[in-house]
């Protein structure tokens, strides 16, 4: 794929830039360079396949995304996601974006929950996922729309409450939580910035770039991705998908990058 | 998605709410102390074992205890005390007395951040991935910066049996000398092996190691 050599091009380039340039330059570089990525983001052909999903009548039902409510109406996008996690009736749960697509798909579509989550992350090639597509579709309609997840409503701050409690919870062979790398100002691992996710702007400026596609993987991640490799990195087991500490952690976060503006799904390195 | 387990995850948070006050003295209210058991409770059946990470790794030592609960806000003094001390009772010192290594070893394993992930193989050896947090040798440009500088830091605190025993000590467990410091208890959790930490404490202590140059 052409787009996605540029891409590696570039990423070679930026890193040996960065070698010769003293440690704040190199991450100055590494800025300008995912400046200029943006202007041709992969992430649009998995918007384009999940746009398509979503329209088309899927499973054993022949039901579309149409008839699937992520909180704002049948079938709305337009910023949905800016508003989730949210507390869904019918399901009498908090549900992130990831798990309220599986819950439409088993629940509308008529799809075992095996077969709705058979592939919850790409591998690179030709095993897809039709969830990352979807999320990335979903996401791209909530681009300038502010955050805006209800604290107000109980359960809601629930979770935001038990997910605050895991971003502090040490454990594993390494003694590592969350805030082992995201809870002070200015760190890096390696060369790598660190958002600090306990401050207001730290949170926003991660929560808000999520999903993305990551140039390393050639592939379009979506927040439930990014928790499960945090905590593979933790030395913790494997985090289930849609579980209830996933959407505590994503209720926590999103939360704390309310008022600012959506603006995924990006591109990372 | 998973259905949790509702009874075991009430009868954590039961235990754990009973325990919060007792443990801790009145440091946190009920409420503090019930969120602290749910969450935990949650977080326990949220996680597959998988390859090497198996579900004990969720279960907390009284230090990482301790550390979660006052992460958000000061450790108190005596909690600090309690930590440090718990930690230094840990420190195991070779039998021969020998504390350093080969530094080109040790630089090999500050390099590495292998080991102990579920993606990895349990057949191949740990590293310490000191260079995630810490500068070491002025040759390694990519460094984190979650710990200080440990460019040069036996010339800095001099070539001594003392400088020697607290680079092993730190290495082995960081947190009898800082509590709740975000560092790895290496030798504690036998992160690394023996030998390992030789190499580690000589690429700090060595005077011919590049990062003492």
């Amino acid at each position: 794929m052409a787009i996605r050599l540029t891409v590696i091009a570039l990423a070679i380039a930026a890193s040996a830039i960065g070698i010769a340039f003293a440690q704040s330059s190199t991450v100055d570089e590494i800025a300008k360079y995912r400046e200029a990525l943006q202007d041709g983001n992969p992430a649009e052909l998995w918007e384009a396949r999940g746009e398509e999903m979503w329209k088309a009548p899927r499973g054993p039902n022949r039901v579309s995304f149409e008839r699937c409510d992520l909180g704002v109406g049948a079938g709305v996008v337009k910023g949905a996601y800016a508003q989730l996690p949210r507390y869904f009736a019918d399901a009498k749960a908090v549900m992130d974006l990831e798990s309220r697509l599986v819950w439409c798909m088993v629940n509308q579509q008529g799809i075992s929950e095996a077969d709705a989550t058979r592939i919850k992350f790409g591998d690179g090639s030709a095993r897809r996922s039709d969830i990352e597509a979807l999320a990335a579709y979903v996401t791209s309609q909530s681009r300038g729309v502010d955050m805006k997840v209800a604290l107000d409503e109980p359960h809601v701050r629930d979770m935001y409450r038990l997910g605050e409690r895991m971003f502090f919870y040490r454990g594993g062979t390494h003694d590592f939580s969350c805030a082992t790398c995201h809870g002070e100002d200015g760190k890096r691992i390696r060369l790598q910035d660190l958002p600090n996710l306990t401050k207001t702007e730290g949170a926003q400026k991660a929560y808000t770039t999520w999903p993305a596609y990551r140039v390393s993987q050639g592939e379009l991640r979506t927040f439930q991705w990014r928790l499960n490799d945090c905590f593979r990195q933790q030395r913790f087991p494997d985090l289930v998908f849609g579980s209830e500490a996933s959407i505590a952690l994503t209720t926590y976060l999103a939360a704390r990058a309310n008022g600012a503006p959506y603006s995924g799904p990006a591109i990372k390195r | 998605m998973r259905i949790t387990n509702v009874a075991g995850a009430l009868g954590t948070m039961l235990l754990a709410a009973g325990m919060g006050g007792t443990l801790h003295g009145c440091a946190t209210s009920p409420t503090d102390a019930e969120t602290t058991a749910r969450a935990t409770a949650v977080l326990k059946a949220s996680f597959n074992a998988r390859g090497q990470a198996g579900l004990d790794r969720l279960d907390q030592d009284e230090t990482q205890k301790l550390c979660s609960e006052y992460a958000n806000r000061s450790l108190p003094a005596p909690v600090a005390e309690k930590i440090q001390q718990a930690n230094l009772a840990t420190i195991r010192y070779p039998a021969d007395g020998k504390l350093v290594g080969d530094w080109k070893n040790g630089e090999k394993i500050a390099q590495s951040g292998q080991g102990f992930q579920f993606s990895d193989d349990p057949k191949n050896p740990a590293g310490a991935n000191c260079y995630a947090c810490h500068q070491l040798t002025p040759q390694e440009l990519s460094y984190g910066t979650i710990g200080p500088s440990l460019y040069r830091f036996g010339k800095l605190r001099g070539f001594s049996d003392e400088t020697r025993k607290y680079a092993w000590g730190k290495v082995y467990n960081a947190d009898a000398y800082a509590a709740c410091s975000n560092m790895p208890r290496f030798g504690h959790h036998r992160i690394l092996t023996e030998q390992q930490i030789r190499d580690v404490v000589a690429l700090l202590v060595d005077p011919a190691s590049p990062v003492n140059q």
